[in-house]
């Protein structure tokens, strides 16, 4: 059932997928950010309560949510590494660090440029807050850790080990809202009910929720080439594809 | 459009410190990461390049001491 994936444990058949879905990503990253902050940004009504203040939630909310759904790949990518020994998916863990980071900082930033005006406070030791902070420190935690090892198998399982471990702080970040009185609003977008949100706002939100992702396919694939490049680098076919141009 | 002129969508109501604050930060951190890891792969081939050039004139001159 599985033996399709087999291929794709090689570094070249890797590669190659990662140049076939490239371009898949990048027009949908594109074409949706644009649309999305135009519209949410211009054309979106301005909220009853929050004035235009609200428009940050265009991107305050699909950073958020995909800083938690990079973890999540990035720890998956750690069991298979872990698991089957795939060198490729440690590579992978590697790759969606530094865009899984860059998430949770602009979902922090975002927070905070709409925290000063709504709250009254850039910054609050909530729980929510406080848990997302802790989600952008494992970030720099598996990055680092990779980069602390000369020997890039140690490093590879240490920060396989980070990760996994990590991801005890998602439903933490996930239930904060509900386990805890914190300054934070509920979610916004529920799935099994109906939406706290209008319908013109909505649609431009998850038109930038695409596009986010997309974004971070994008860079999670250009990271992923360039590691298979780096731990290839003395093989033929980095040497043909070089050569090539 | 929701808004009357440019100057009333750049005010965004009196949000516009936050609001574009907001977005700017989100711009440059994207615009940073796409182009540092885009770099990054630029500087990588290069130096494979490089070391295969390299590689090549050793080949070469250890030829001609041969002869």
């Amino acid at each position: 059932m599985w033996k399709w994936l087999h291929p794709y444990a090689k570094a070249e058949r890797a590669y190659q997928l990662c140049n076939t879905l490239l371009p898949y990503f990048a027009v949908i990253s594109i074409v949706c950010i644009l649309v999305g902050w135009v519209w949410g940004l211009a054309f979106a009504p301005a909220d009853y309560q929050q004035k235009d203040s609200y428009r940050i939630i265009f991107i305050h909310v699909p950073s958020a949510i995909l800083s938690m759904g990079a973890y999540s790949s990035m720890a998956i990518a750690a069991i298979v590494a872990l698991v089957w020994q795939i060198r490729n998916a440690e590579l992978a863990v590697i790759s969606i660090a530094p865009v899984g980071a860059a998430m949770t900082a602009i979902a922090l930033i975002t927070g905070a440029a709409w925290g000063k005006p709504m709250w009254g406070a850039w910054w609050v030791w909530d729980a929510r807050l406080t848990s997302e902070l802790i989600l952008l420190f494992l970030y720099f935690g598996v990055i680092s850790l990779y980069h602390a090892f000369e020997d890039k198998k140690v490093a590879g399982r240490a920060a396989c080990i980070l990760a996994i471990v990590g991801v005890i702080n998602l439903p933490i970040i996930h239930f904060s809202v509900e386990w805890w009185n914190t300054l934070h609003q509920g979610s916004t977008i529920t799935k099994f009910d109906t939406s706290a949100i209008d319908p013109t706002m909505l649609w431009p939100l998850l038109i930038n929720i695409l596009g986010f992702a997309g974004f971070v396919g994008v860079i999670a694939l250009m990271r992923l080439k360039n590691e298979l490049l780096r731990c290839e680098q003395h093989r033929p076919w980095v040497r043909e594809l070089i050569s090539r141009g | 459009m929701q808004f009357a002129s440019f100057s009333d969508f750049l005010a965004m109501g009196g949000y516009g410190f936050f609001v574009w604050l907001s977005f700017g930060t989100c711009a440059v951190i994207l615009i940073g990461i796409l182009v540092s890891s885009w770099l990054e792969g630029k500087g990588l081939k290069k130096s494979i390049r490089d070391q295969v050039a390299r590689e090549a004139r050793i080949k070469q001159a250890q030829q001609e001491q041969n002869l």
